[in-house]
């Protein structure tokens, strides 16, 4: 099946396998989900979120914002992102200082190369 | 017909040009049928470009002089150099040139309805004609200087299209200045080494220089200039902190070509490294830093996503992550470029990785941008922390947006898979290290559309958004043309591959080709 057979240096892709192989893998967990607990009822005290007795906080407050998200990743690598935020001022003119510190680098390195 | 087709090459640039200047004395008259015929005109320029694609693809690199019928022809005094303006398109030139054509003419479609609004539609649409012009001049010539001539015109429309909105709080207009200031270095910069060429070698003609190119101290400093600007134009950290700006403060459209705009820089970076100087230059090096500085965009771009609020920023910071993979792949494609067992291995294989990757992204950057406008469009905000719910109400926006996102973050079937893949094996190979940090920023990427799906569509409907609808058809079918591209080129990359990717990888490896179609004839 050359069909959308991709040469990638290494092996091969082909796309449309995958594809074929995630619907018959698809098709086997709605299988098993269908064989699951049956006397599940949908809308009754069974869906509710049992929160050691305290009452269900409403969806609308419970949303997380984009701020709160990976606060752990960003507060971990505070050493890292500290002086990356402080490298991005905003200022014109550091953007070209940036422009010319990599040309020197580059006209520096192609120099003595 | 044929004989108008046989100027295609002159038309993809006259066609776009001219309207450019027609189009405000329409807009006199009838202010709302400007956007269709700017569509309509966009939509030609992509059928032109789709002939030039067959023309090239079938025959080989196709030149067109102006003023004269071939490249040979030279001046009476016996003078025995190309002296005219002449477009030599190559696999390379088709292969951007359609991107292009895509991208501008999909962005006249989604503003026919996400402008409407607006005032000054006219100036708009002038403005996006301009730059799609000097896209394509960027792409399709073969002239140094005429190059330069397209840079600016692209440039000096993109200033004033970012700064189009400058009723928002002056923030355009600052972006706008900004951008204009490192475009006009990039300019000087350019120019000057352009004077370095001709001061030397006394053409204009690229591939002219090319055969002479005697890699002197001037073409050195010249290659150094070209290196860094054109680098800096295409987003390359450390001098990527414009793209934000100029991206965020953009209307969404516009920042969809404004990503093809910054790949044109790119593609002019790796027209300079391999057909300009090819092996006449110190491959292995200038290979490296064209790697290093495609590793410090893709990690440093991700990270700098990942704390992003801003919708847009937040994309622009990606932008600049997957500019990294495209330097990444033709990177090790230079490095290895002088040593013809590695380049048979693995380099050919990276460089269709880094070059498959930029129509990748340009298809799924731009549909993530869109994505983002539409979102603006309805809640006025790109602020990730006041949406919420989205999806309850923009359903195809949210399909388009899992679709973009998923191609962006290398999930498969989509496109962005295809090239990643490519990109990893083959460079695994040069270096495994390399390889391994592509794959960790592709993770990082997963992470950060994840962020942004949460925030803006999942969750229960916000009390705000409540009357929130789709948005309207024009931008629905933009959106849908690009997620259609991405699962097709996801589905079958092996075609892109070997028909489109493959010629401009081989026009940008065989020098003596691309010289010896401009002066075979001479």
């Amino acid at each position: 099946m050359n069909i959308g057979l991709l040469e990638t240096g290494s092996g091969y892709w082909n796309a449309i396998i995958w594809v074929l192989v995630t619907i018959i893998v698809g098709i086997g967990v709605l299988w098993l989900r269908n064989k699951g607990e049956g006397s599940y009822k949908k809308d009754t005290n069974q869906t509710k979120p049992f929160l050691s007795g305290n009452p269900e906080v409403s969806k609308e407050d419970s949303h997380v914002g984009a701020s709160h998200i990976y606060w752990g990743f960003t507060e971990a690598l505070k050493n890292y992102y500290e002086p990356l935020i402080k490298l991005h001022t905003g200022d014109i003119n550091d953007y070209s200082g940036w422009i010319v510190l990599v040309m020197a680098i580059i006209f520096i390195i192609v120099g003595v190369s | 017909m044929s004989s108008i087709l046989m100027h295609a090459p002159a038309l993809v640039i006259a066609l776009p040009l001219l309207t450019a200047f027609v189009t405000p004395v329409i807009g006199r008259f009838n202010r709302k049928t400007i956007s269709w015929f700017v569509s309509f005109i966009l939509g030609l320029t992509l059928l032109l470009i789709i002939f030039i694609a067959n023309q090239v693809l079938t025959n080989g690199a196709l030149i067109y002089v102006f003023g004269g019928t071939e490249a040979g022809l030279t001046l009476p005094s016996g003078y025995t150099v190309p002296i005219r303006i002449i477009f030599h398109i190559d696999g390379m030139g088709i292969f951007m040139g359609l991107i292009t054509a895509v991208v501008s003419f999909l962005a006249a479609i989604y503003s026919i309805s996400f402008m409407e609004q607006h005032s000054g539609l006219e100036k708009y649409y002038t403005l996006l004609l301009l730059l799609a012009t000097g896209m394509f001049g960027m792409e399709l010539t073969g002239d140094i200087f005429n190059f330069f001539v397209f840079l600016e015109i692209a440039s000096i429309a993109s200033v004033a299209l970012i700064s189009f909105r400058s009723t928002l709080a002056g923030e355009p207009a600052e972006a706008g200045f900004k951008y204009m200031v490192v475009s006009s270095i990039s300019a000087l910069m350019v120019l000057f080494a352009i004077g370095l060429f001709y001061g030397q070698y006394d053409v204009l003609n690229m591939a002219t220089i090319a055969s002479v190119m005697q890699f002197t101290q001037l073409d050195k400093i010249a290659l150094v200039l070209l290196v860094s600007v054109l680098a800096m134009k295409a987003g390359s950290v450390p001098m990527h902190m414009w793209t934000p700006d100029a991206y965020s403060e953009a209307p969404a459209a516009i920042t969809m070509v404004l990503v093809a705009a910054s790949q044109a820089s790119l593609y002019a970076l790796f027209r300079t490294t391999f057909s300009l100087y090819n092996v006449t230059l110190n491959t292995v090096t200038v290979g490296w830093i064209i790697i290093i500085l495609g590793i410090l965009s893709m990690f440093i771009g991700v990270t700098m996503a990942i704390i992003q609020k801003d919708i847009k920023r937040l994309m622009a910071y990606h932008a600049i992550s997957q500019t990294g993979y495209m330097l990444l792949g033709v990177g090790v494609g230079l490095a290895v470029l002088a040593n013809p067992v590695a380049l048979e291995n693995f380099g050919i294989k990276a460089m269709e990785g880094g070059i498959f990757h930029i129509m990748n992204h340009a298809m799924y950057k731009g549909l993530l941008f869109l994505t983002a406008g539409a979102l603006f469009y309805r809640t006025g905000t790109r602020d990730l922390n006041k949406m919420g719910g989205l999806a309850n109400n923009m359903m195809y926006t949210t399909i388009f947006f899992i679709i973009g996102a998923a191609a962006i973050a290398g999930i498969p079937p989509f496109n962005g898979f295809a090239s990643k893949l490519i990109i990893y094996e083959s460079v695994y190979q040069f270096n495994p290290l390399l390889s391994i940090i592509a794959m960790l920023v592709s993770i990082l990427t997963l992470a950060s559309f994840v962020k942004v799906f949460h925030s803006a569509f999942l969750g229960p409907k916000l009390e705000q958004y409540k009357s929130v609808q789709e948005v309207p058809k024009s931008m629905v079918v933009a959106m849908a043309t690009l997620a259609c591209i991405i699962v097709f080129f996801g589905l079958f990359p092996d075609l892109i591959v070997k028909h489109i990717v493959h010629p401009a990888v081989m026009a940008l490896i065989n020098q003596t080709h691309y010289t010896a179609t401009i002066l075979g004839g001479i």
